[in-house]
């Protein structure tokens, strides 16, 4: 019985939500708040579970770990915002998060997202076993794997180049940030077309839920 | 009857002595961590075909007597294992401790009957490899596979100092037009003839994301000209320690314009930490307060495209910047304006005219120069079939 209330909640806030296609109305402000409300206490409840209990209170009060009494000052120093007179010194532990991530995140981008990349690109103009593959079964698709490698560091040259803010986009810089722009758009239209294909996943999956688990008609 | 008795007793005494045998367990420190893994590799486990193993198992000791805890079930096929202490549970291998391993086979006798296998689980028999150790987990101050990052980071630092000093010295740093920060001042000159607010959604990171911290850079601008302008800005956070940070960004600058009253705590509104219930607040405010103009400047995901089709339907102005480039495509489409990848973060460096901001860009210019050259006299020389350079930037 339960179970069969809980499905039935379920497919009214999702009509509730879709009805938004139509225009912003009370059903949808109903689940909208519903939602919003929901998320609260159950992010408080999986902030306990998940962060504080097992990497603060039970390290510090039950293991003995106490030099996570300097995290734990540093958390509760962010309160300090609701007293006026001492606010400021929720900026201490502010400036200690916004610190030490940049830090952290310095060599895991540099690794990640520079040294990472310029490795992958680091390949042949012209494959050799590409053209013996080619040569073995001619084919479009073999013919059109022959410039990949020239179009990934032809393409990741003029992208770079659209990305390079000292000089004025214009002549023969302009042309080459054209060509990289251009380049970026097929990117983002292959990106846009793959996503919506998975949103529409996403869209029949609820459409199967209401007229499948709810109304039974699938 | 009494002969198949004996005969598996004496398969089960031949397999515990090939068992309690040398397995060739290895135990070695990972080289090049925090110290916190130690690798371990066995022979394959020999398994008569009348012997089912029920479980295999990885124990630790702090001493070489025991006791043994286990640190991991394995499948009865596995010849390597590491263990990994770099979680915080307190079980897990600490730094600089010796320890000793043994692995542990629990096995029984099966006999195939027709098509099934009936195993005597009643009767299980319990062996131990040897005991290997001691052995510690030894941190590492550097890991030499890892150098090439170390000298990239050091480059760029250098040119970084180079251009903040050119900077701060009062030297001219050219920085080209961006078409989307150009287009702030037209969103909100629309808002204040409109007579509407300006939202802007820095994302959906917390305060330890690069992208929101550049997003603060941008608010503290757009605030400024907003209260120039006496035009509300509503920024709806995501992340609870943003709130702070967020409310700092609008004050100074309403500060910075001379117009401290125009700052509104009631603007800066934390919606919730969950993803769709922020995309639906947000929806709703574009929907009931019709802001004139909506930024999104900073990192998003999947809410992207809800939101800017929300404010599209508005009919909003918008202007979109982010790095996450699986959110692009859809900024590019709904908003007019796009900030692409380091655009964004240029915009913070342009906007606030910060010499170390700029410095950092024209940085960054010039690691790209280095990058061109690196890919181009990498590339020719792999098609020449020397890799020698390319296995400089290979890390482990």
């Amino acid at each position: 019985m339960s179970e069969l209330i809980g499905l039935w909640i379920a497919a009214l806030l999702t009509v509730f939500i879709l009805s938004f296609l139509y225009k912003d109305n009370p059903f949808y402000k109903f689940a909208e708040h519903l939602f919003v409300g929901v998320a609260a206490g159950y992010v408080l409840a999986l902030s306990w579970h998940n962060t504080i209990k097992p990497n603060l209170v039970e390290p510090l009060f039950y293991q003995g770990e106490w030099i996570l009494i300097v995290p734990m000052a540093f958390g509760l120093l962010l309160f300090t915002r609701f007293i006026p007179k001492m606010s400021w010194l929720s900026r201490w532990s502010l400036a200690a998060i916004v610190g030490i991530y940049s830090g952290l995140a310095v060599v895991a981008i540099a690794e990640a997202d520079f040294v990472t990349q310029i490795r992958a690109t680091l390949i042949p103009i012209w494959d050799q076993t590409k053209w013996t593959q080619f040569s073995n079964q001619p084919s479009i698709v073999h013919f059109i794997h022959l410039f990949t490698n020239f179009i990934t560091i032809f393409g990741l040259l003029t992208i770079l180049f659209y990305f390079f803010f000292s000089v004025e986009h214009s002549g023969t810089w302009g042309l080459i940030a054209k060509i990289g722009t251009g380049l970026l758009m097929v990117g983002f239209g292959a990106g846009y077309g793959y996503t919506v294909m998975t949103r529409i996943a996403l869209l029949i999956d609820r459409v199967v839920f209401l007229l499948g688990d709810v109304i039974g008609l699938l | 009857m009494f002969q198949r008795i004996l005969i598996a007793l004496l398969l089960i005494f031949l397999v515990s002595v090939s068992y309690s045998r040398d397995l060739g367990l290895i135990a070695r420190d990972v080289p090049n961590d925090a110290g916190f893994a130690i690798r371990l590799n066995w022979q394959p486990i020999p398994i008569p075909p009348n012997i089912h193993i029920h479980r295999f198992y990885l124990e630790r000791g702090v001493q070489p007597e025991g006791p043994f805890q286990k640190v991991t079930d394995l499948k009865s096929d596995d010849t390597s294992y590491v263990d990994d202490g770099s979680n915080r549970n307190p079980n897990s291998l600490k730094p600089n401790t010796n320890v000793w391993y043994r692995l542990k086979i629990e096995y029984a006798m099966a006999f195939r009957q027709g098509d099934s296998l009936l195993v005597d689980t009643l009767n299980r028999v319990i062996v131990s490899s040897e005991t290997v150790g001691p052995v510690q987990a030894k941190p590492s101050w550097v890991n030499p596979k890892r150098l090439i990052v170390i000298f990239l980071i050091t480059i760029y630092f250098l040119l970084i100092l180079f251009f903040t000093r050119r900077a701060r010295k009062g030297l001219s740093l050219f920085v080209r037009k961006i078409a989307g920060l150009s287009a702030l001042d037209e969103a909100i000159g629309r808002a204040t003839e409109m007579g509407k607010p300006v939202l802007y959604c820095p994302g959906s990171q917390g305060v330890d994301n690069i992208q929101t911290i550049a997003s603060m850079i941008i608010l503290t601008e757009v605030s400024r000209r907003t209260a120039e302008y006496d035009v509300p800005i509503i920024v709806p956070l995501m992340s609870a320690f943003v709130v702070p940070v967020a409310e700092e960004a609008v004050r100074s600058g309403a500060l910075n314009a001379g117009r401290p009253d125009a700052f509104q705590p009631d603007n800066i509104r934390f919606l919730s930490e969950e993803q769709f219930a922020y995309t639906a607040g947000v929806s709703g405010i574009m929907l009931r307060e019709r802001p004139a103009a909506n930024l999104f400047m900073g990192a998003f995901f999947a809410e992207s495209l809800i939101l800017s089709e929300v404010g599209f339907s508005t009919g909003a102005i918008q202007i979109a910047g982010t790095s996450n480039v699986h959110q692009l495509p859809f900024f590019v489409v709904a908003c007019d304006y796009t900030l692409i990848g380091e655009e964004y973060f240029a915009a913070s460096s342009y906007i606030s005219k910060d010499p170390g901001l700029l410095g950092t860009l024209k940085g960054t210019d010039w690691i790209k120069i280095f990058t061109i050259a690196v890919i181009v006299i990498g590339a020719i020389l792999e098609t020449f079939g020397l890799t020698g350079f390319t296995k400089l930037f290979e890390i482990q």
